[in-house]
């Protein structure tokens, strides 16, 4: 279990499943859930390969930061969808579409 | 550099930093009618670093922070692009209707934010310097979007501007740790050097991660197929920071995709030598060549059916991202010169319509094309520099706009013939974007009177729509001063 390729696969599979998400689901919290795996897929992989691949710190460094801006996002995407629950009582995205064609 | 010595480098992001801290504190004294003021300290701020830049001038190319950003006159340059910007968007700011009924204290205090962050993305060299730039960029962004709160469409735009923000950050993330995989560093130069020694099987992994990385590359200067948020949240956001938005991080944008091209392609020259032999498994260049191609021709034909000039401005922003990625696959001096005299005008240009529109909102709180019918009648001076940002949106000498292209198109044709449909793509698109900026131009003039404008007053944005107007004109006859500081500029750092 401590190969390079199993991390790898780990980062793959949570990159797929977070990319399932966002497309598939309209609950605007389902999409930040699918987004936060995206993240983490890419940080499982920053670590894996600053831990298997004999490099320096760096991929720790990067993964720490990532964890930082997503936490800083989320806090921001939450308050954007509370305000839009106040004005539409609903968090779907497809419910505010005044700006069309 | 280590990193004492580098902050002598730093004083302009530095004087930003204070003037933010200042803003915070200060802003707790003020009540919410008097928070306008907080304008006035993020003006002084943004004077006092816009001085600085221009008084110290450019400096030789240095690395700071140990290789993590760069100090050098190609990153100045979009500094100081940068600052007019956001001067302009301050000073608008003080006149825009939808803010003056509530707390503006933190929109100044973003708006300060958002820049240092800019001034971070035009200097980055390292991929961590890159994904924190850009996140600081957005996320800055997505509030300014939805400032109105109470505003459906400013909360809508803001919900889908941090949705496609947020998913295509992380994809870019993505790619970012494939790139860090294959070549065991973050900086963009031993990326280089580990891209050279890279084995021809890892050709797949490659453009894997070079696709997912332009993913957010393209949705920060809003290249098809990246380019659904744009419309949306430019006509929902408040117009001053749609004006800001279409200006400041697109050359920002630009400017990060010009240094990491340069960096991780380029030779020992400057803008030079760039090879894509390397990884020549891909066809890069015709796909990014396709990629503008695209983006000009979608963004100008939805822009036909626009009843909205908000928003035909919008979708035209989006034309004029693809007029500037043009000259990215040309992989030249002359292409990277196109593109940053190009950022000057349109810069120009562009924030002109917008505040044309936006005295046209505050007045009417509409921007629909029914508000311009008959604007020649009421208002002959506001819709001659109306017309004016038209023609040189269009490229119709003599306005700034037709120099700018002139060069994108100098550049794309002096690349050779297998850049020649391009450049013939480039000019059938300026036809079609003929038409939907001379059918404002005719809706001014040549329509009944139906605005419900009854006076425009001469005041604070009207005098300002006037000074963006004067070096649109005289630009397109007298570019000299311009051409001179770009060629100036072409000063980027290598190692």
């Amino acid at each position: 279990m401590d190969q390079l390729q199993t991390y790898l696969i780990i980062g793959a599979v949570l990159f797929c499943l977070g990319l399932y998400g966002v497309i598939t689901r309209r609950n605007a919290i389902a999409i930040l859930m699918g987004v936060e795996l995206i993240l983490n897929s890419a940080n499982v992989n920053f670590v894996a390969f600053a831990r298997f691949g004999g490099m320096n710190m760096s991929g720790q460094i990067f993964a720490l930061f990532v964890i930082i801006m997503a936490a800083a996002e989320a806090a921001v995407a939450l308050a954007i969808i509370i305000n839009i629950y106040h004005l539409y009582h609903s968090i779907n995205v497809d419910e505010p579409s005044e700006l069309k064609l | 550099m280590t990193n004492l010595t580098s902050l002598n480098y730093l004083q302009p992001e530095l004087i930003l930093t204070a003037t933010i801290l200042l803003m915070i504190v200060v802003d707790l004294f003020y009540s919410a009618k008097k928070s306008r003021r907080i304008g006035l300290w993020a003006l002084a701020g943004l004077v006092l670093a816009f001085i600085y830049i221009t008084v110290s001038g450019f400096n030789i190319p240095t690395a700071l922070f140990l290789g993590s950003i760069s100090s050098d006159p190609f990153g100045i340059f979009f500094k100081v692009l940068i600052l007019l910007a956001t001067i302009m968007t301050i000073l608008v700011s003080f006149s825009e209707r939808d803010l003056s009924n509530q707390r503006v204290g933190e929109y100044y205090i973003l708006l300060v934010i958002v820049t240092l962050g800019l001034f971070f993305m035009v200097s980055a060299t390292d991929l961590i310097m890159v994904y924190l730039s850009i996140e600081v960029v957005s996320i800055m962004s997505f509030v300014l979007a939805g400032y109105l709160r109470g505003n459906r469409r400013s909360s809508e735009a803001s919900l889908k501007y941090v949705i496609y923000g947020a998913f295509s950050s992380g994809i870019m993330l993505f790619g970012l740790s494939i790139l860090f995989g294959l070549t065991g560093s973050t900086n963009f130069f031993d990326i280089r050097t580990g891209l050279m020694e890279l084995q021809n099987g890892a050709d797949l992994a490659l453009m894997l991660s070079t696709v997912l990385i332009f993913a957010g590359l393209g949705y920060k200067i809003s290249a098809v197929p990246f380019h659904y948020w744009t419309p949306d949240v430019y006509e929902g956001a408040p117009t001053s920071i749609t004006a800001f938005l279409s200006v400041a991080p697109k050359a920002a944008g630009m400017a990060l995709i010009i240094r990491f091209f340069n960096s991780i392609l380029g030779g020992e020259g400057v803008f030079t030598e760039l090879e894509w032999g390397t990884f020549s498994a891909i066809p890069w260049t015709q796909l990014l060549a396709v990629l503008a191609a695209v983006t000009m021709t979608v963004g100008n034909l939805i822009a036909l059916r626009q009843t909205s000039v908000k928003r035909m401005l919008a979708y035209s922003s989006i034309a004029h991202a693809g007029y500037m990625m043009m000259a990215l696959p040309v992989l030249s001096q002359q292409g990277v010169y196109g593109i940053m005299i190009y950022a000057v005008f349109y810069l120009l240009m562009n924030l002109g319509a917008f505040y044309v529109v936006m005295i046209i909102a505050n007045a009417t709180g509409q921007e629909d094309y029914d508000q311009f019918r008959g604007l020649g009648h009421k208002a002959p001076l506001l819709a001659i520099l109306m017309t004016l940002f038209m023609f040189s949106l269009t490229g119709i000498p003599p306005t700034a706009g037709f120099i700018g292209k002139f060069y994108l198109f100098a550049a794309v044709i002096k690349a050779g013939p297998s850049f020649y449909w391009l450049a013939i793509i480039g000019a059938l698109n300026s036809v079609i974007s003929l038409y939907y900026y001379m059918y404002v131009v005719k809706t001014m003039f040549f329509t009944q009177e139906k605005t419900s404008i009854t006076q425009i007053e001469f005041k604070g944005i009207s005098i300002l729509v006037i000074v963006l107007a004067i070096p649109t004109l005289i630009f397109g006859i007298y570019w000299t001063p311009i051409a001179d500081i770009v060629h100036k500029s072409l000063a980027i750092f290598i190692r």
